[in-house]
């Protein structure tokens, strides 16, 4: 049981540690961070016997490499992608015993953006106000994994033979993102609100962990100028002065001062951080108003 | 008092000023500490609002603030943090000119200030102090500087803040201090939460 730790291959463009986030620190300027696609990493976490909150890799587009330096049982999840053990095919979506010292190799996303590679007893990174998740916005957590990097591991419990599952929204080919006007629609001309849910949006290559940014029509205000700062939720549509909505994800600013024209239904969420670039997007109303 | 809904689970209450606002966010708090207020995960002021996220039933709370009385907030009853600070910031002279005072009168005039933290924001432990009287206000710079160092003392608007770490910034730069403003080992791990009062004292440079 020594040795609970694995080394970092190949790191890939951004791959972090991720749990649940720390949530509650938002008055002292605290982004919430955390997986973006919660489902996928509880059910990866799942898979191997961990709580859903354990800390898992949360990797991007090209996936990642580590070498466990110890046997280990790992399971990846979110974005489909090829899984290899020192080369040879592995499954995706189900618990992988990897021997110490083997090569786990997370291939490119098939489709999404995001896969999650959870390990039996969880990443056990240092924690930072009782969270591991590395936080791009403000620092916090460890850093974005890099080639070496080593991580330790939490103590495994028996992988269950039929974890439990957890409903993933999966990757969308079409974004449909249900809003909630307000809380500054009225700072926005009834044009633009119409705009925003009946025209095609498309998921802009510019998006990251702090938002999920569109290319499409801009949105007319109706008042301009900017708003004091105030304090901002996650799925917010915040709207800056070039009049493309901006998706508040996981490492958003606590608080901002563009007007935010609507909030987006927060398990709607998990699907956008899996739309690559280019996939179109469809705001609809979640309410009457 | 407006309480404005945001998405299923927050309520943005917006008051006239931040003076209200903050003495809102003090009875929330004191609320909170009795268990008179229903759960809330964060509870965000900002310059004149105060956002109540991670709420079960963000309408009936809505209902139930609008009708709450809220006392004057006594913030003189609490002690004061107070920050040293040297008052050696590149910005001196320019802050001088807009309050149309000697560089050298600075110090006195800022340091005479009772402060009190009215929001964090921008960084984790970054705190947005307000008590500069009116007409205090300062410009930030037209440029912001793409490194400031941590401890450095700024004004911005009506508001003091303090760098809790490097980084790139657009406030005036007025002095520096060595207190630790963020400290993730500490509890708490911010120097200067909401609702906190603050004294700078001038340090001999």
């Amino acid at each position: 049981m020594t040795d609970r730790a694995f080394t970092v291959v190949r790191a890939g463009t951004l791959t972090t540690v991720q749990d649940r986030g720390r949530a509650g620190y938002a008055h002292l300027g605290v982004p919430r961070s955390g997986a973006l696609d919660p489902y996928a990493a509880s059910l990866a976490n799942r898979l191997v016997g961990n709580d859903d909150g354990a800390a898992v890799l949360e990797t991007t587009l090209v996936g990642c490499a580590v070498r466990p330096q110890c046997a280990v049982t790992v399971a990846v999840g979110g974005a489909p992608c090829p899984v290899t053990v020192d080369g040879r095919p592995a499954p995706w979506g189900a618990a992988v015993r990897v021997p110490a010292g083997a090569l786990l190799d997370v291939g490119s996303a098939v489709r999404g953006l995001r896969s999650y590679v959870a390990f039996a007893g969880g990443v056990a990174a240092e924690a930072v106000l009782g969270s591991r998740s590395t936080d791009l916005l403000s620092g916090l957590g460890p850093a974005a994994l890099a080639d070496g990097t080593v991580l330790a591991l939490g103590a495994p419990r028996p992988v269950p033979a039929r974890p439990e599952g957890v409903p993933w929204p999966g990757v969308p080919d079409e974004l449909v993102l249900r809003v909630r006007w307000g809380p500054r629609d009225d700072w926005f001309t009834s044009g633009a609100l119409r705009t925003l849910t009946s025209r095609r949006y498309r998921v802009s290559a510019a998006s990251n962990r702090i938002g999920l940014r569109v290319e499409g029509p801009p949105l007319e205000r109706a008042r301009a100028g900017e708003l004091p700062s105030e304090g901002m939720v996650l799925g917010a549509v915040q709207v800056p002065p070039d009049g493309l909505p901006v998706v508040f994800l996981a490492d958003h600013p606590t608080t901002g001062g563009y007007p935010v024209v609507a909030v987006v239904h927060e398990p709607d969420l998990a699907a956008a951080a899996q739309a690559p670039p280019g996939t179109p997007v469809r705001f609809t109303g979640a309410d009457a108003r | 008092m407006r309480a404005l809904e945001v998405g299923a689970r927050a309520l943005l209450l917006e008051f006239r000023d931040g003076e209200e606002a903050g003495a809102f966010h003090a009875e929330l708090l004191r609320r909170r500490a009795a268990g008179t207020l229903p759960p809330v995960r964060d509870v965000v002021p900002a310059a004149r609002t105060v956002l109540l996220d991670g709420v079960a039933d963000p309408r009936r709370l809505a209902a139930e603030v609008v009708a709450w009385e809220v006392p004057p907030p006594r913030w003189r009853a609490q002690p004061a943090v107070e920050l040293p600070v040297r008052y050696d910031g590149p910005d001196l002279a320019e802050v001088a000119a807009v309050w149309g005072v000697a560089p050298r009168e600075v110090p006195g005039i800022h340091a005479s200030a009772e402060y009190r933290v009215a929001f964090c924001g921008f960084a984790p432990g970054f705190a947005y102090l307000t008590g500069l009287p009116e007409g205090y206000a300062v410009p930030r710079r037209a440029t912001p500087r793409t490194a400031v160092p941590a401890g450095s003392v700024g004004l911005a608007g009506p508001y003091t803040g303090v760098y809790p770490r490097s980084s790139p910034g657009g406030w005036q730069l007025v002095g520096t201090t060595d207190a630790v403003l963020w400290d993730p080992a500490r509890e708490p791990a911010a120097l200067l939460a909401p609702g906190t009062r603050v004294r700078f004292v001038e340090e001999a440079g």
